[in-house]
């Protein structure tokens, strides 16, 4: 979703410190690089595209989120960025917490399970949904935690996490969330992206 | 061995002191090279061995007759191409293959060292070469690189002259030799001490080799190299020549001709002393105690980029101590990229045909190089 890729790179400020975590095959790492002045690194579970990314010169270490941001000091880096990953790990708040903790900004996009389509598809169907944004089927995803933005929203509410921005995306259309469209936005975005801060 | 038979060497008339206090000078440096040096002197490459190999990278070595031990990774279209980079590998001091080691004459005394020969450290190895980039007029590397202990020296190369290479890819290696790699290699020190034509060292200036032992080293530390899971796959229990078990203590197992044979085949080529000095030189490798109990501490002051590389299936210096290297790097945010290959060839799949292995290493090397 080069739409997405966008709007991150215009979060992030030149000359900075990024981290990409779960970096797959290094496609938003190259759009960032060649758009932004900054030094991006990447962290990636799958061996095959670690391999893909060091390949195209990325500098991408292998290892799990859930344990090896560990081995980065506090605020070493300048944003952290989180796309599309959050709902794969085995404790999303964790991850979070060590991404805010990593980093002096986190930048974290999640599907939409609140979009309408999807809950149309639940409630029509009455299987598990299947969009453009979670193709999987229930029992092959690597979605183990789906989230809506509204339980992400609420999530950085909860526990005092700084929502920067919350932005919606739905068709290449950007729009901002705030309380009052909060629920509107909840039905009507694909993707949310946020940029919190401790 | 057959020495001075096409080999280059230099002798290097700056003192160098040992870390056991002793000073050597006017020794000599074995090498080879491959490829040519560019007209902007950016292209070097420098390899390093690993503890039975030699400056032979590429092509056939003239002394063994056999393939040089990277052949797959190192020549012309190759990971590291030498129709674009300048390869130098040398042989490290403490070998027996041109280099000052114990099976060279001591000119004060007209007999070979043999355990007369200091005690040399991966940091004296490190030091002795890196002559070559005064003698081959290179200000600085493109990059530093090797397998096992040649890893070993390339995080000791880094950690001395941080800012003399541009990439550094240490692979399949540690930044401490563990209680199990320094067991291994007693196992081996031993064997070649046991054997009576070992005579205390002074095999060669009595006219012995201690074969024996020394082949018995070889034998153990080639399992090593090996993983459980490729020994049964190419051997399992299949036996050798012979339809029946012969109820004696002949080779009936294949794997045991096949240990057999990499035993004899390795003393026509090494020297005993020498492996007692290398071994010896790994057990003592230990960079982080060097720091103080912090790695990070060896690499603050290097802008190297990093590239480190470990296998599934290697059980002597297994991905958790390789991963330590990355963290260390992390830890002071230096430029470092990470990845296990997946392999069932053990320590040894960095030697090997290993694809993966292969076309990481030789894409990181071409991006890494056209950014320069």
């Amino acid at each position: 979703m080069k739409q997405e890729f966008k709007i991150i790179s215009d979060l992030i400020e030149k000359n900075t410190r990024v981290l990409d975590v779960g970096c797959g095959d290094g496609i938003l790492m190259e759009y960032l690089k060649y758009n932004k002045e900054i030094d991006i690194r990447g962290i990636e579970i799958s061996k095959d595209n670690v391999q893909k990314c060091l390949s195209k010169g990325l500098t991408v270490i292998e290892g799990d989120a859930e344990k090896d941001l560990l081995q980065f000091p506090d605020g070493s880096f300048d944003f952290v960025i989180l796309s599309q990953t959050l709902q794969a790990f085995l404790n999303p708040e964790i991850v979070i917490n060590e991404l805010l903790r990593v980093g002096k900004k986190a930048i974290v996009t999640i599907p939409n399970f609140g979009f309408w389509k999807v809950r149309l598809h639940l409630l029509i169907k009455g299987t598990m949904p299947i969009t453009k944004n979670l193709p999987d089927e229930w029992y092959n995803t690597p979605n183990l935690h789906m989230c809506t933005i509204k339980d992400f929203y609420n999530f950085c509410e909860d526990r005092k996490i700084k929502l920067d921005k919350s932005l919606a995306l739905h068709n290449e259309k950007i729009s901002s969330i705030n309380k009052f469209n909060l629920n509107g936005k909840n039905l009507s975005a694909e993707l949310g992206i946020f940029l919190i801060e401790n | 061995m057959n020495k001075n038979v096409n080999i280059k060497n230099i002798i290097i008339d700056k003192p160098l002191k040992l870390d056991c206090g002793q000073i050597i000078n006017n020794y000599s440096l074995a090498y080879e090279t491959y490829g040519s040096l560019n007209e902007k002197k950016d292209n070097a490459i420098l390899i390093f061995h690993a503890l039975t190999g030699d400056q032979f990278v590429s092509g056939i070595n003239p002394i063994t007759k056999k393939e040089g031990w990277w052949s797959y990774a190192v020549g012309p279209g190759k990971a590291i191409d030498t129709d674009k980079y300048f390869v130098i590998c040398a042989n490290v001091i403490g070998g027996c293959m041109g280099s000052y080691g114990p099976s060279e004459i001591n000119p004060d005394t007209n007999k070979k060292y043999g355990i007369t020969f200091p005690v040399i450290t991966i940091n004296d190895m490190v030091n002795a070469q890196f002559n070559l980039l005064n003698f081959f007029n290179i200000d600085k590397l493109f990059a530093v690189m090797g397998g096992s202990m040649g890893g070993m020296q390339t995080l000791q190369f880094v950690n001395n002259f941080p800012n003399k290479a541009k990439v550094a890819i240490p692979i399949a290696c540690t930044a401490s030799h563990s209680a199990q790699n320094i067991a291994f290699n007693e196992l081996g020190r031993q064997s070649i001490m046991a054997d009576v034509n070992w005579e205390n060292g002074d095999y060669s200036n009595q006219n012995k080799n201690p074969n024996k032992g020394l082949s018995v080293a070889r034998m153990a530390a080639h399992i090593t190299y090996l993983s459980k899971n490729g020994l049964q796959e190419k051997f399992g229990r299949k036996l050798q020549e012979r339809d029946n078990l012969k109820f004696g203590f002949d080779a009936d197992f294949q794997i045991e001709s096949y240990l057999r044979y990499q035993g004899s085949v390795f003393v026509d080529r090494f020297d005993a002393n020498s492996y007692l000095y290398i071994t010896r030189a790994m057990d003592y490798f230990d960079l982080i105690k060097e720091h103080h109990g912090n790695l990070s501490k060896a690499f603050e002051k290097t802008k190297t980029k990093f590239l480190i590389i470990s296998f599934t299936s290697d059980w002597l210096y297994p991905t958790s101590e390789n991963k330590e290297i990355v963290i260390a790097l992390n830890a002071i945010g230096a430029e470092v990229g990470f990845v296990e290959i997946e392999s069932d060839k053990g320590h040894d799949s960095f030697l090997l045909k290993v694809p993966k292995f292969l076309n990481t290493l030789g894409d990181y090397i071409k991006t890494a190089y056209s950014k320069n």
